[in-house]
């Protein structure tokens, strides 16, 4: 097999490219970003000219990939974990229609909340949906599980969710690679009306998918992913799901001593947890994310004694690491030294030269009459204008929130009520939410400050490009309260003016500051120079 | 053999390029390697850090667990004494001296550098300095894998290999100079040693 040195998420784009995709889709989101990057940039991929462009929003994209899916074709569709509820109403229903071409729904969780809002645990909506879920443990496993995936989702004529953690995703192994296999030819579904949830075929085909947990089950008994390794020491049994399983064995150099269920294929395999019980006196469960299978096990096995983050062996909450599984398996351990006191915090920061540098000090100015608490954002670069020296912003919840707060904050009698988002986030869920405050005419002023790019994942490109005052005009906003700016140290005076104006206006404006993001731009040049 | 590496620095210095450098060097010897990356929001001028494990065994963790790395090499003063936590008793800290002052809360270079030399095996220079004396200051990182390559036991001459892989796309130009940057820290370092 050829070694190719590949991050956890590029292992997943290389085995689904390998078994013969014809589509991937996603929008932008840590950990989860680099599979499509990876695609984009294949040269199989490009001279199969496979579907590889950002989506709107997750859940565009999830209904993209079903419909690749209704087509006969291998789609794959990829986002962080709190992409999947954007996605959810798409994803719980595919899950109900089946698929037919084959169908992979890759959720990247952030345990630690490395770049996110949450540590939610997407193998919830695995269990949620009742289709199979696959946890790699390494870089080799998420190729494999990618590329034997589709096969497995034509099997059974139902989509698969593949769920890793940013650990596997940002890191690098060597990867074997497996043969190319052709795409599919397009192929419609046999039973017409397979993707028509009407409720009396939604009832039926609800049947069927109850009906193929056993299959499912048996699957994961018999999977490779779900290994049983036996050993002496029965006083304790240890799962260990998915990554974790690394962390287990890197406490033990020279073998386990006790017996271990890996897991890596859901639903759980029922006899191979019951042997594990039977045999050993205690059980230890090691997943990283939430306690997901541990939840399970003490619904199984209320007699027997299971140790995990329920019960305080593990904390609760945060991503697992060799020391965690150490002081779980009641190892003493040899630390390194304290970090010194004078050691101070770093944290991110607006790259000098940013446009949203130059917007958040003329909103601080402008601001200064109405005191705080009026501002609402959302998820992006502009985030940072929560922290000093700004603090100027009062909400980041989830994308597209800041102007549908707004909107009920404005409802509640708060004025100004002023939500500042990104293009591409103003794109992924602002619109259908500035459209309410339209149709109401609510109080609001609406700041999108448009860097031309998805910055805070890496400057992918944004939709947004060239038609955000077009989208406002055509939601109806009235033109002349759509102001736009370039948002640059000399225009100061003049932002702080518009806004001002705009704050007093009782009716929707939205306030365009425009310049490209730096860093993109530095890219931009860079490339065209290497070109000329 | 077994080698166990924290990469530090601020997002934006370049520390994926040193790992990548060592990987291809590791791959090229039939090496296991594990490389964890950080992406996404530190990136933005915030501390980031990158472990870097190989071994002529299977690697199971991609984590390196605290106290047991062998190496801390960092490209900031102050980015290295963040993961001491990690070093093992036996291991070496090697470090860029010149600061990058991204935040207003800076400690005093001098607390910086004392708590840096009471470390029992620690290796200090100012790559920037030295990058700058070859008109290269953009690979002052190279500088630092040079310095740390004396406690990295991958042949210096597969070191050079792996500058070819990773800088080749971008010319012989580019690959020279940071073979010269790589050279000028190896020599610091053997220099120093005596
Ligand atoms: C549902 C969801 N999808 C994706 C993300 C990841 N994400 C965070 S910020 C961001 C991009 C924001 O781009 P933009 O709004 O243009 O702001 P910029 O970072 O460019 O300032 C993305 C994709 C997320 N947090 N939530």
């Amino acid at each position: 097999m050829q070694q190719l040195l590949l991050l956890g998420d590029e292992a997943i784009a290389q085995g689904a490219i390998d078994a013969g995709l014809s589509g991937i889709y996603a929008y932008p989101g840590t950990p989860s970003t680099e599979i499509m990057e990876y695609v984009q940039h294949n040269e199989v991929a490009l001279s199969r000219k496979i579907h590889s462009k950002w989506s709107a929003n997750e859940k565009t994209a999830m209904e993209s990939a079903i419909g690749m899916s209704y087509a006969g074709k291998r789609a794959i569709v990829c986002m962080k974990h709190v992409g999947l509820n954007v996605a959810a109403d798409g994803f719980v229903n595919a899950a109900v229609t089946g698929a037919n071409g084959g169908l992979i729904v890759v959720a990247a969780d952030d345990p630690s909340m490395h770049s996110s809002q949450n540590e939610q645990d997407s193998r919830f909506y695995g269990k949620f949906a009742m289709i199979p879920i696959f946890e790699p443990a390494n870089q080799q496993e998420a190729y494999e599980m990618t590329y034997n995936g589709f096969k497995f989702s034509e099997k059974y004529g139902f989509p698969i969710l593949l769920r890793l953690t940013t650990r596997l995703a940002h890191s690098r192994a060597g990867v074997g690679q497996r043969t190319l296999q052709n795409e599919n030819t397009l192929a419609l579904p046999q039973d017409k009306r397979q993707f028509v949830l009407l409720p009396s075929i939604a009832r039926k085909r609800f049947k069927t998918l109850l009906e193929t947990q056993a299959k499912f089950e048996e699957e994961s008994e018999n999977s490779p992913y779900n290994e049983y390794f036996d050993a002496k020491d029965k006083s304790l049994g240890i799962i260990a799901c998915g990554i974790a399983y690394n962390y287990l064995m890197e406490n033990f150099p020279n073998g386990c001593p006790y017996p271990v269920l890996k897991i890596g294929q859901h639903p759980l395999p029922r006899k191979k947890i019951e042997r594990l019980a039977n045999e050993c006196k205690e059980i230890l469960v090691l997943e990283d994310g939430f306690p997901f299978v541990e939840e399970q096990l003490k619904g199984f096995f209320e007699k027997f004694k299971i140790k995990g983050r329920l019960d305080g062996t593990l904390s609760r909450d945060g991503e697992l690491n060799p020391n965690k599984v150490a002081v779980a398996l009641g190892f003493v351990q040899v630390l390194g030294k304290p970090i010194p006191e004078v050691v101070q915090g770093r944290p991110p920061m607006f790259c000098a030269g940013c446009g949203h540098i130059d917007v958040y000090n003329a909103l601080k100015e402008t601001l200064k009459e109405y005191g705080d608490g009026h501002v609402f954002s959302d998820i992006g670069c502009y985030t940072l204008g929560a922290l000093p020296p700004f603090e100027v912003v009062n909400s980041c919840v989830d994308m597209g929130a800041s102007i549908t707060m707004a909107k009920g904050a404005a409802d509640a009698g708060l004025h100004p009520a002023v939500a500042v988002i990104g293009d591409s986030t103003f794109i992924h869920s602002g619109i259908t939410g500035l459209l309410d405050t339209v149709i109401e005419k609510t109080s609001i002023t609406v700041i999108i400050s448009d860097n031309s790019t998805t910055g805070m994942t890496g400057g992918q490109d944004s939709h947004a490009v060239g038609r955000l005052v077009d989208i406002c005009k055509g939601l109806g906003v009235e033109p002349e309260h759509i102001r736009t700016i370039v948002p640059l140290k000399k225009n100061h005076e003049e932002m702080v003016r518009i806004m001002k104006e705009e704050f007093e206006y009782k009716g929707v404006s939205v306030i365009i500051p425009q310049r490209e993001c730096i860093q993109t731009a530095g890219r931009k040049a860079r490339e065209k120079s290497k070109k000329d | 053999m077994k080698l166990d590496i924290i990469l530090a620095g601020v997002g934006g210095q370049g520390i994926i390029s040193i790992a990548s450098v060592i990987g291809s060097a590791a791959l090229k010897n039939n090496l296991f390697l594990k490389q964890s990356e950080v992406h996404g929001m530190s990136q933005r001028g915030g501390d980031v850090q990158s472990h870097l494990r190989i071994s002529n065994q299977l690697i199971y963790s991609d984590l390196i667990p605290q106290g047991a790395a062998d190496l801390i090499l960092s490209i900031e003063p102050m980015e290295s004494l963040r993961y001491l936590p990690y070093l093992s008793q036996t291991g070496w800290l090697v470090t860029n001296t010149e600061p990058y002052k991204n935040i207003q809360n800076y400690p005093e270079m001098e607390a910086i550098l004392k708590e840096i030399e009471s470390q029992p095996r620690h290796l200090s220079l100012n790559a920037d300095e030295m990058a700058k004396s070859i008109n290269a200051l953009k690979s002052m990182n190279i500088v630092m894998l040079g310095a740390a390559s004396l406690y990295i036991p991958i042949s210096y001459e597969s070191l050079e290999d792996g500058i070819r892989d990773i800088f080749g796309k971008k010319g012989s130009d580019i690959v020279n100079m940071n073979l010269q940057a790589m050279k000028l820290g190896r020599d610091f370092a053997e220099k120093s040693k005596k």
